[in-house]
């Protein structure tokens, strides 16, 4: 079957497989290997990518699901070079180690910031819930979105250099 | 030496990022981000799956859905009827090129894909070679095999009764379960002061299996090239040097023929140390298919059947003095090593270093026994951070140490400070035989407790126990021996535990150092440069850390056992000065000096009394390889080599606090606070040792109180997937808090100790002693992990059982 969605600001169109994982299409088809897959179960969280502006598990939606939907994976964070506030405080505060996680959070806390962008550490830990990580703890991973949070700046910039 | 630093972890007040500012960041040691980082955020780490190559075909195992049964028959035909199937591998087949089985890391075999048996749920039993990984999955489906059933054995405490199924039947002779025994320390001795002891307290301690789970599942790619005889295998690997040296010996392919490549990692903690049967199908599949073969695990794969971790059941003994003087510690250990004994650790420690369970006290005697056994459950055992069993010997000692307090009615904390090594007793050497590098124990407790307010905590508790509510504070201290390994004791598999480095600066100054260890998340591209830059004088930016390829990489035996800065790192300090002595003499002669008569301050030599006349390490590296006549017996270039051998392990330090809270109503327990001070000798980068805390500490939590790898009676696995196999997310764990002391190691070049796994062994009995701390008004002297509210709702009935 034929899908047609948005990805990262382009329209793309491939024949699938009905029964093919949206984190397969992005990471097989379009070779956006930014997205990961951890788990079989829709528990890991390293799958999420933004639908729509939303986090989504990408190993639990079939890429058919996405037709005609707007999807942003990690490579589609940063705009015209500048890197994402989020992907700054992920490097200003230690918030990956192996990295595996890390797409997934980091589209989690831009989706945040996104709906709420003075998130309490609670929120924080809410909003990563669904996702883990092995290596970092959480806390370095809290504070990243803290940075992100009180850094807006190049957000600002981005949005102004795509309007 | 010891000095003793404060340190909040209040973000404004946390040592100062100078990224933003190039000109302050440290040439050398001191908290710079990772240069690794750029390319994880924006998605362009470049993990195995990542990997595609022209041509390549996807493999899928079937496994055993029986724990334990005789093989009758595989019929493949349906599956080699698939379109899209290209071969189907299965034991026969293996039997024929003779790689049924292979030798494991501990001298005995295991299966690689099932000829007689099946031993375990979830073992390899054929393995599919497909077009794309759906069709490789749905080819799974088409084979059929047929089992027949056999007694399953299960509970260790049981593997060695007579009447009971014999598991290794396919080892001549074996007519019991039974791998080995293995003791350390004196018996009688130990025997002696227990007889006379006026106090001495016992418990069952059981470390349940539980099971390291990176994110990222382990996989390979294999990628033979029938022409030129070369295999190239992509692996998710920690130890691509020893697997070359492995497949060269089991699979007969020349060493020099084998390029193993390890990209980025996506976490090890020692669940990607050995070598798994999809490996090597892996590299049958592309040898029988002439392409290149792609084999990733799913989780429930992982979770069922890849290196679990700990499985020991220890009866615990303590004897002291009324007055809380502890004078001995003995134990005999039930380890259960699954179906084939497969762990990961030097030749002449088949417990690990378990023997180091005298923990940080000083003690008049020690003696301990491990027995091994099969069971019908996955091999593995020395996994999840586990410093080769240093876990499991914490543990016991610090859960048996609050056991005693308790009994005594003495403050745990308290009976930890009376009975600590002493500073002046280093280098100390304990009952069981290991040699304590450096220490200074009473610094660090005491800094943990002030830092957590260890007395307002004790009112605290006092006050809510009064009014019926559940507050429990958990002390541990805990010593690791990491590092390994002096090549005269420790190997593996032969190989002695040394690693290689590679030092080249490059005419314009700019440098390349190549390791044999290999990162999974630890930094290593950042650390390994701090440490050449702060040698050599030369910024971390300008230097290149190679890793991950057998091709590009001295030999070496990888990471694990935290021993990536005790072992590497010496090697690369040492490479290093190497550089800087023959530097040195290039730089006399560019100065027309004699090397005696200069002087080095970080990047640059200046001649004694005359700073003016001076050449920056970058000078003397183009000189070196220009046109300066060079003095006898140095060549034209900046490169040296380095085996380290270290002299003896490493012994890093710390002690943690935990506070909980329990819900009596519910059994749940909730973590309200953690404190942990560590000591890991010299620091290179804060920001990653810290990180490196921080991600153990989540571990320890999370075995604690959650993660266990179980089974039913019929041996079907009941933690094989994330829904069961329950790992701490952000709302378990509480914003870690942290503190140091440097203590560092007289006999390493750089005085490191390594902290990978520091963490994952001390804070699981800081949780379990908090728990139990709550639970004792309750009668509790002990509970077992994990401390599920179902759990420890029956401990509060009184009646706190172990897990297995
Ligand atoms: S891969 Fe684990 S939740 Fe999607
Ligand atoms: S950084 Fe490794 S799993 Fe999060």
């Amino acid at each position: 079957m034929q899908v047609t969605m948005t990805v990262n600001g382009t329209e793309v169109t491939r024949d699938v497989e009905p029964r093919l994982l949206l984190v397969h299409f992005l990471r097989d088809t379009l070779r956006l290997t930014g997205t990961h897959w951890g788990c079989d179960t829709s528990n890991c969280g390293t799958c999420v990518v933004l639908v729509d502006g939303e986090p989504v598990k990408s190993c639990t939606a079939l890429a058919a699901m996405t037709d005609g939907h707007d999807v942003r994976t990690v490579e589609g964070m940063a705009r015209n070079g500048t890197l994402d506030p989020v992907q700054q405080g992920f490097m200003e505060e230690h918030g990956l180690q192996c990295g595996f996680c890390t797409p997934g959070m980091m589209l989690t806390a831009r989706a945040l910031l996104d709906r709420n962008p003075d998130p309490d550490e609670g929120e924080i830990r809410e909003a990563i819930s669904g996702q883990i990580c092995r290596c970092t703890g959480y806390a370095t991973i809290v504070r990243s979105v803290q940075w992100a949070a009180a850094h807006p700046a190049a957000a600002t910039t981005e949005q102004e250099v795509t309007t | 030496m010891t000095t003793v630093e404060e340190r909040s972890t209040m973000p404004q007040e946390r040592e100062s990022n100078p990224a933003a500012n190039a000109a302050d960041r440290p040439i050398g040691y001191g908290r710079i981000q990772r240069k690794e980082d750029p390319r994880f955020v924006r998605g362009k780490g470049r993990y195995l799956d990542d990997i595609v190559l022209p041509g390549m075909l996807h493999g899928a195992i079937l496994r055993s859905p029986m724990a334990h049964a005789r093989l009758v028959s595989i019929d493949t035909t349906e599956a080699l009827a698939h379109p899209k199937v290209h071969a189907v591998i299965t034991g026969k087949d293996l039997e024929g090129l003779n790689l049924a089985w292979a030798p494991t890391l501990s001298a005995d075999t295991m299966a690689v894909l099932a000829t007689d048996k099946v031993r375990f749920q979830g073992q390899e039993v054929a393995f599919v070679v497909a077009e794309d990984r759906y069709s490789a999955r749905d080819a799974l489906e088409l084979i059929d095999v047929e089992y027949e059933e056999l007694p399953v054995v299960i509970d260790a405490r049981r593997a060695l009764e007579p009447g009971t199924a014999v598991i290794r039947d396919d080892k001549e002779g074996k007519t019991d379960n039974h791998i080995f025994d293995w003791e350390a320390g004196d018996k009688a001795e130990t025997d002696a002061v227990f007889a006379r002891a006026a106090v001495v307290v016992s418990e069952e301690v059981v470390y349940p299996r539980v099971h390291p789970a990176p994110m990222e599942t382990c996989g390979a790619i294999a990628d033979y090239d029938p022409i030129d005889g070369k295999l190239t295998l992509y692996e998710t690997t920690q130890a691509p040097h020893a697997h070359r040296t492995l497949y060269a010996m089991v699979a007969g392919i020349p060493e020099h023929k084998i390029r193993i490549i390890a990209g980025d990692i996506g976490g090890g903690f020692g669940n990607k140390v050995g070598i798994y049967p999809g490996y090597v199908c892996a590299v049958v599949g592309s040898i029988v298919t002439g392409k290149p073969v792609k084999w990733v695990e799913d989780r429930s794969e992982n979770l069922m059947s890849t290196s679990f971790a700990r499985d020991y059941i220890m009866k615990g003994e303590v004897a002291a003095t009324k007055d809380g003087k502890i004078l001995a510690v003995r134990t005999h250990v039930l380890a259960d090593h699954g179906a084939f004994n497969a762990t990961a650790q030097p030749t002449k420690y088949p417990a690990g270093f378990f023997s180091i369970f005298t923990g940080s006290y000083d003690l008049e005697a020690a003696h301990c026994s491990v027995t091994g056994v099969y069971t019908n459950k996955a091999p593995g055992g020395v996994a999840y951070a586990c410093s080769f069993r240093v876990t499991e010997a914490v543990y016991l000692v610090e859960r048996m140490v609050d056991v005693l307090a308790q009994k005594l009615e003495m403050d745990p904390a308290e009976l930890r400070l009376k009975n600590f090594i002493r500073p002046e007793q280093f280098p100390y050497k304990n009952k069981t035989g290991w040699e304590y590098d450096s220490g200074d124990y009473e610094p660090a407790l005491r800094m943990c407790m002030e830092q957590i307010g260890y007395a307002d905590l004790r009112r605290e508790q006092e006050e809510k126990r009064a009014r019926g509510e559940l507050m429990g504070i958990g002390v541990s201290f805990f010593t690791e021996t990491v590092g390994a390994g002096p090549r005269k004791h420790m190997d593996i598999v032969g190989l002695g535990m040394a690693d290689g480095a590679e030092v080249r600066v490059h005419p314009t100054g700019k440098a390349v150092v190549r390791l044999s260890v290999q990162t999974q998340g630890q930094g290593h591209e950042t650390t390994f440069a701090q440490i050449v830059a702060e040698e050599l004088g030369i910024p971390p930016e300008d230097i290149e850390v190679v890793h991950g390829d057998t091709d590009q990489t001295p030999f070496g035996l990888g990471t694990y056992g935290s021993r990536s800065t005790p072992v590497s790192g010496g090697a690369v300090a040492l490479a290093a000065r190497k550089v800087r002595d023959k530097a040195k003499a290039i730089a006399a002669a560019m100065l027309e000096t004699r090397p005696e008569d200069l002087d080095w301050e970080k990047g640059r030599f200046f001649v004694k009394g005359d700073p003016s006349a001076a050449k920056t390490i970058q000078e003397v590296a183009l000189g070196a390889h220009g046109t300066v006549a060079l003095p006898d017996g140095i060549d034209g270039n900046l490169d040296a080599e380095v085996t380290y051998d270290p002299p003896n392990l490493t012994f890093p330090f710390g002690a943690y606090i935990c506070v909980v809270d329990i819900d009596p109503g519910t059994g749940k327990v909730k973590v309200r606070r953690f404190v942990a001070v560590d000591d890991c000798g010299t620091r290179i980068n804060p920001m990653i040792v810290e990180g490196q805390i921080h991600g153990g500490l989540a571990d320890g939590v999370g075995m604690a109180l959650m993660e266990f790898i179980g089974f039913d009676e019929q041996g079907n696995c009941l933690g094989g997937s994330f829904m069961d196999y329950l790992i701490p997310t952000a709302m378990e764990v509480p914003d870690w808090e942290t503190g140091y002391t440097v203590t560092p190691s007289p006999h390493h070049p750089i005085g490191a100790k390594g902290i990978g796994e520091s963490a994952t062994v001390g804070s699981p009995p800081a949780v379990v002693n908090a728990v139990v701390d709550a639970l004792a008004p309750f009668g509790v002297t002990h509970m077992d992990m994990p401390c599920t509210p179902a759990r420890v709702w029956e401990a509060m009935q009184g009646r706190p059982t172990p897990p297995i």
